[in-house]
């Protein structure tokens, strides 16, 4: 029960919502970090696994990159970034991408290699060129997986996103590091609060994307 | 200048030591973690409405940034490694439990008929036939999870140098030696790869029959 209390202290502090410390500045800035990381890592790891996917080459190469993203230890590497290059957004935003990339990457490519080949060939044979068979058959019906590998990114981005107050930038972690430090439960289990909150709400965005953007033909058949 | 194994002696482990430190809270979580999830999938292949809630529960769980769960824990557990193990152990279950179900469901009706027909058993239907099919599936989400675990166990750091080899990120900040986090973050590396390369002989050792050529993930 104290853990609901302490965030009810947290909520109803009024100082915790205005200023530069205030909720909806670290939010936003959460928010920020967390797109930038989002769009970096879907900028590397959609093209190519959309194109080693539909030509059905290079699943050893892949698997292998995402081994070693996987394997390179986020936290560690944020830290020696920030002592080799100092200050600055980037030693947050590699570790970020470098632990996206794996998941969007081998999921679009699983995702491009498990669609129905009879459609494609159809398409095919009845003369589509292959930039339309990529685009109008493989692309939508792979979409609800393809969403999927973006999704478990995403969350993963949120809640790593955190780490980036030990280095001394914004978000959210502000209140869990801050909180460590001054012994002050309420900041820790409120910002843990808010980025669990935050982490739901981008499971839910993703629901409502896959609602919107997939075919219902291919949604049925899932 | 000192050099690049030269462990600070606050950290009272030498380079081995942290290494073997490090090995033991990355990887009895996930060995619990498996422990925990076969009975837990194996509820949700028999009762196929169990899956989605579960599904969600731990994914809900798997957003709790590990930094915040290791303090709410610190109130029970202390700052000791326990506290480092049990979100580790927590978020293992989000990789194994689908990679379970989907292991165990994508065995044909045909074989289970076959065992079945065959006089097995639930249990040994389950133990000879439904989890060594499983078995690759199974291995492919020990991998992602032993992996993430390795990495993870360095935020330990931030709650009273319980972070293994994630410690000497702290000392090369404070003794101004980035030496020392280059060795942390190659040495973790490393190991992920190890563990990652040990899975895989496991799999093939354990399932003889599947073909040699590797697969995708």
């Amino acid at each position: 029960m104290n853990i609901l209390n302490f965030v009810h202290a947290f909520f109803s502090d009024s100082a915790h919502w205005h200023g530069y410390d205030g909720i909806p500045t670290r939010f936003w800035e959460h928010i920020g970090y967390s797109l930038e990381a989002l769009a970096y890592s879907a900028v590397i790891g959609l093209p190519i696994g959309v194109l080693t996917g539909h030509y059905g080459r290079g699943g050893n190469a892949l698997a292998l990159i995402a081994t070693a993203g996987r394997a390179l230890p986020t936290f560690g590497l944020l830290v020696l970034l920030t002592i080799l290059l100092g200050f600055s957004l980037v030693p947050v935003m590699v570790p970020l991408v470098v632990l996206a990339v794996p998941p969007i990457l081998v999921t679009t490519y699983e995702a491009l290699r498990s669609v129905d080949p009879s459609p494609v060939d159809a398409a095919r044979g009845m003369g589509m060129s292959e930039s339309r068979i990529l685009f109008q058959v493989e692309l939508p019906v792979a979409l609800p997986l393809i969403l999927s590998g973006l999704r478990s990114a995403a969350i993963q981005i949120v809640s790593t996103a955190t780490i980036a107050a030990y280095v001394g930038l914004g978000g959210l972690g502000r209140y869990i590091i801050d909180g460590l430090y001054q012994r002050s439960y309420e900041k820790v289990v409120g910002g843990a609060t808010l980025v669990a909150g935050l982490a739901l709400a981008t499971l839910a965005v993703f629901w409502a994307v896959g609602r919107f953007a997939v075919s219902p033909g291919v949604r049925r058949g899932a | 200048m000192s050099g690049f194994f030269d462990i600070p002696s606050d950290l009272q482990h030498s380079y081995l030591g942290l290494i073997g430190l490090h090995l033991r809270e990355a990887l009895i979580p996930v060995l619990v973690g498996l422990l925990v999830s076969l009975p837990i999938a194996q509820l949700c292949v028999r009762f196929r409405w169990l899956y989605p809630p579960v599904l969600g529960v731990t994914t809900v769980l798997y957003a709790v940034p590990s930094l915040a769960f290791f303090v709410f824990l610190i109130d029970y557990t202390g700052q000791s490694e326990t506290t480092v193990m049990i979100p580790l152990a927590v978020y293992s279950l989000v990789v194994l439990v689908p990679a379970i179900v989907d292991g165990v469901r994508s065995v044909p009706p045909e074989t289970l008929a076959a065992a079945t027909a065959m006089g097995l058993g639930a249990v040994r239907r389950y133990f000879q036939v439904q989890l060594p099919i499983a078995v690759p599936a199974i291995i492919a989400g020990l991998r992602v999870a032993t992996v993430s675990s390795i990495s993870l166990v360095s935020i330990g750091m931030l709650i009273g140098n319980q972070g293994a080899l994630g410690n000497l990120l702290n000392d090369a900040n404070i003794y101004h030696r980035p030496e020392l986090a280059v060795n942390a973050v190659l040495t973790m590396a490393a190991l992920a790869i190890l563990a990652d390369a040990a899975l895989v002989l496991v799999r093939r050792v354990l399932t003889p029959w599947m073909p040699r050529k590797g697969a995708a993930r």
